[in-house]
């Protein structure tokens, strides 16, 4: 079997700083990894690098396509790489407008890699973006509202729903319920895990909340200051962290 | 009967009439000269020869003539004769230091080699109308210095380079004359070279570059700027005729040049220096060359890795709508009959109309059939 | 300038061959040409000022002066019409600076230049229309960069126009695109017939006749060659359809062409007559 993601050496710098040094793993199918860390840890541009958004300075990020076979995403060309992050592989942003057309409606948004593909069939369109709608727990008749009608976790639950209507193998998440109000985040984690078990997603997900990683990642990397600490199994890395920052993070969570 | 309306042939002919006595006005005032309007309306003559694009002081006033004063009009008009005109190729650059500056500032040193010599300029006016013009009256000539103390005078900008304080030009364009990049003669496509970028602003409407730079100094994306010098006086142009093979001057213009000193840039390895904004424009124009320096340094934005978050930085906005001829064009072809595309619309609007009417009288029908059920 | 008193208005300058020379028309013609090659894309050409202002037709002035010839016969309209006032101002002008025979009859033209409007007479082979062009990129009014759009039409990821129009749908319950309806062109290239009423659309597919399209303030030359399939967006589902009127003309009685409204008297009373008036004429 084949890792569907593998990252060896990645470094990207801004200037002077080194915002991720020499990270490498291996993502297997049906796999979900947490990269977690405090913020400045590196992280989110762990994740643009791995996504193609940003170019890192050395190291290589190869993902199995099912198009291409495997491909190194930063050789790609530009047409390749705008196909694979339309239909291969989802982009969860922490802020759901950076995600969604906010002027056109529900239906359209969750539709659009459906046309963008050559859907020409207006009715079956809207019943899959219906069916999707439904999917993510929001009302089928919030189908032609569009984005800016609706509160923050249903922008992000639309969201979802417009990276998953293709069926993607990969999905790449940045803080998916950052800045929603508790209540919110404990539904869309929900429905996240379930989504992720149903469809046999891979996927990558950023978060400085360890209680978001224990729900949704089977494994987890540690990052800070740009370098990964530790990784492993999840419960064993969040019940016994090896690492000193590791444990500082983990005793620093309040029990609730 | 109905009876199409004809006879535009003749309506327009007629306008054309029309227009042409408005421009003349009473018979009894005496008709405007060429040689009036340049001499004297100086000003209008060198903001349309630099928008027009063409260095030439008595076609630009009869353009203005033409235009009844209209300077955007008068522009268009002045391009358009100069697409007519036969080119015999590119002159060499002009070199501003080569210009005997009627005047020449500085804002960035209180005194600098060769002086801050005031010229001619209504900075120093009080700004209050002088009705003793209104009358036509002589005055005595301006005094004037003697003819050798008028030299070239060193750039201050060069002086701030020699020291490495402040980076040399950027891109410099291609010295080849035949290499020359031409927006008269190419589509500008993006991201656009400094040449082009630099043609687009010169030609570009000194209201629109005003007010984008106006805007970067109140903080839509300020670059700190300067004034590293604003010179205005007469240089010469050469140009190398095949035949010939050596070079021979042609002409002497008058521009005014402006190099705005910038905010400085820098990183870990390489030593911060000022950065630079540039603006050129014919005959005396300090508004435009100076609004023209502040847009060009706000467009090299990204290429000195700024954050670009104001009009002012954004390329496609601004050299998208520079062209006041392209712009008065589109805006008032709005004029033109649009009656075919308006029949569209009707008929979409009122079948719209009709549908949701429809739904409305059904709604209407099923809740008072449902009332009379109830009763 | 020596002479200051030199009558500088056009008719007294001795201009070359219909207004350009000779090296601006090889330009535009090499533009043409790669148009014609690729057809629907749009290709950047270095517009020049002409004696009219952008927005009145200069890039279809440019491509019909750089076209054609002294055994041309050229016919000029504007909503259909040949008398509206930019249609004469054209032609005016080409007669003077080409000294090219004119018509008003669709079926004895060369060259067909139009505003907003494909002739009712169907066209024949070796007839060329161009089209005047205010806004080349039918993707603009969804993306306004010309760098994205370019990108877009390069790697034909023209599911923005499709999301267009299905929110159009669900908020109108149909296409309401009216003029300048986009289409597929020989299923490559989205492009923008002009604001053409949709009406006109269904003559561009496969015309016999070289289509030109000329857009001079935001220079673009972009065409379709003969027998080149053009098809108007849609969905399976709710196909393109064009407009239709209840009435018909009530000069000529034409039940099958396009019409302009023409409100009669202050109580607002209408009629309907043929927008193209050459059609009118003849089958009166």
């Amino acid at each position: 079997m084949t890792p569907i993601l593998s990252a060896s050496g990645l470094t990207k710098r801004f200037g002077n700083r080194a915002a991720c040094r020499d990270v490498g793993f291996e993502l297997w199918p049906g796999e979900v990894l947490g990269i977690v860390g405090e913020s400045g840890s590196g992280k989110t541009t762990l994740l643009n690098c791995l996504a193609g958004r940003l170019r890192p300075e050395s190291g290589s990020v190869v993902y199995d396509s099912a198009a291409y076979g495997p491909v190194d995403v930063h050789d790609l060309s530009e047409a390749r790489r705008r196909l694979l992050s339309r239909t291969e592989w989802g982009f969860v942003n922490q802020d759901a407008r950076d995600g969604l057309r906010m002027g056109v409606s529900a239906g359209a948004n969750i539709g659009e890699r459906l046309m963008a593909v050559g859907a020409r069939h207006y009715g079956d369109i809207r019943r899959t973006a219906a069916e999707w709608l439904e999917r993510v727990e929001i009302e089928q008749d919030r189908l032609d509202d569009r984005p800016t009608t609706y509160s923050g976790g249903m922008r992000q639950r639309l969201q979802i729903a417009r990276n998953l209507v293709s069926h993607p193998r990969l999905v790449l998440m940045d803080e998916p319920t950052g800045g929603l109000d508790v209540s919110v985040q404990a539904r869309i984690l929900d429905l996240l895990r379930g989504l992720v078990e149903r469809l046999h997603l891979s996927a990558v997900l950023v978060t400085h909340d360890l209680g978001v990683a224990r729900l949704l990642t089977h494994r987890l990397m540690v990052m800070q200051g740009g370098r990964v600490v530790e990784q492993g199994l999840t419960d064993q890395v969040l019940d016994d962290p090896q690492d000193a920052y590791t444990q500082m993070l983990v005793a620093s969570i309040l029990p609730v | 009967m109905y009876v199409a309306v004809k006879g535009g042939e003749a309506a327009i002919s007629h306008s054309l009439e029309l227009l042409a006595d408005k421009r003349r006005g009473a018979r009894s005032i005496t008709e405007l000269s060429l040689e009036q309007i340049d001499q004297q309306l100086g000003l209008a003559v060198d903001r349309v020869m630099t928008e027009g694009s063409c260095y030439d002081r008595l076609l630009a006033a009869l353009a203005i003539k033409q235009a009844r004063g209209d300077l955007v009009e008068a522009i268009f008009l002045l391009r358009a004769y100069r697409t007519t005109l036969p080119r015999f190729g590119d002159s060499l650059p002009i070199d501003t230091t080569e210009m005997l500056a009627e005047r020449r500032i500085s804002a960035t040193f209180k005194d600098v080699p060769g002086g801050q010599v005031l010229g001619p300029t209504f900075d120093y006016t009080h700004r209050l109308l002088d009705f003793s013009l209104a009358a036509a009256g002589e005055r005595p000539p301006a005094p004037t210095a003697p003819t050798d103390s008028v030299v070239p005078v060193p750039r201050v900008g060069d002086i701030l380079q020699r020291d490495g304080l402040l980076e040399p030009p950027p891109q410099q364009a291609d010295q080849e004359a035949d290499n020359a990049e031409d927006l008269t003669r190419q589509p500008l496509l993006l991201p656009a070279s400094r040449p082009l970028r630099l043609q687009n602003l010169a030609r570009g409407d000194e209201g629109f570059l005003l007010a984008l730079g106006y805007s970067t100094q109140r903080g839509y994306g300020n670059n700190h700027p300067f004034v590293g010098e604003i010179r205005y006086g007469s240089v010469p142009v050469s140009f190398v005729p095949e035949e010939l093979g050596f070079a021979i001057e042609i002409a002497e213009i008058e521009v005014t040049e402006c190099d705005m000193v910038n905010q400085f840039a820098g990183s870990h390895d390489k030593p911060p220096q000022f950065t630079r904004g540039y603006g050129l424009a014919f005959g005396h124009a300090e508004r435009k060359a100076m609004a023209m320096a502040l847009v060009d340094r706000a467009l090299r934005a990204e290429e000195l890795a700024e954050s670009t978050t104001s009009p002012a930085q954004d390329e496609e906005f601004v050299l998208a709508h520079s062209d006041n001829v392209e712009a008065s064009g589109f805006v008032q072809h709005l004029k033109l009959p649009h009656y075919v595309d308006f029949q569209s619309e009707l008929v979409t609007v009122r079948a719209l109309r009709e549908e949701v009417e429809k739904r409305n009288r059904e709604a209407a029908l099923g809740a008072a059939a449902l009332g009379k059920a109830a009763e | 300038m020596q002479d200051a008193s030199r009558d500088s208005g056009v008719e007294s300058q001795a201009y070359n061959y219909a207004y350009l020379d000779e090296q601006t028309k090889r330009m535009i013609r090499r533009a043409i040409l790669k148009a014609v090659a690729v057809p629907g894309y749009q290709v950047p050409f270095g517009g020049r000022e002409m004696p009219l202002p952008y927005g009145w037709g200069t890039g279809g002035i440019q491509v019909t002066a750089a076209i054609v010839g002294r055994d041309d016969v050229l016919k000029v309209i504007d909503q259909g019409a040949d008398d509206t006032t930019n249609a004469v101002s054209i032609r005016r002008f080409f007669a003077k600076v080409a000294g090219v025979a004119t018509t008003t009859r669709t079926d004895e033209a060369t060259i067909i230049q139009t505003r907003h409007r494909v002739p009712e007479t169907p066209l024949a082979e070796g007839q060329i229309i161009v089209f005047q062009v205010p806004i080349p990129e039918p993707l603009r009014m969804l993306e306004p960069r010309e760098t994205e759009t370019r990108t877009l039409h390069a790697l034909s990821e023209y599911g923005v126009m499709q999301v267009s129009l299905y929110e159009s749908i669900a908020r109108h319950g149909r296409i309401a695109k009216t003029y300048n309806y986009p289409v597929m062109v020989n299923g490559r290239y989205i492009m923008s017939p002009s604001p053409i009423p949709k009406f006109d659309n269904p003559k561009l597919d496969r015309s016999p006749a070289l289509q030109l399209y000329g857009a001079g303030r935001e220079k673009r030359i972009y065409a379709v060659p003969p027998h080149t399939p053009v098809k108007s967006l849609d969905f399976d589902d709710h196909p393109f359809e064009i407009e239709r009127w209840d009435e018909c003309c009530a000069v000529c009685g034409a039940r099958d062409s396009f019409l302009d409204e023409v409100i009669v008297d202050d109580t607002g009373k209408r009629m309907f007559v043929c927008s193209d008036t050459d059609w009118c004429e003849r089958r009166r």
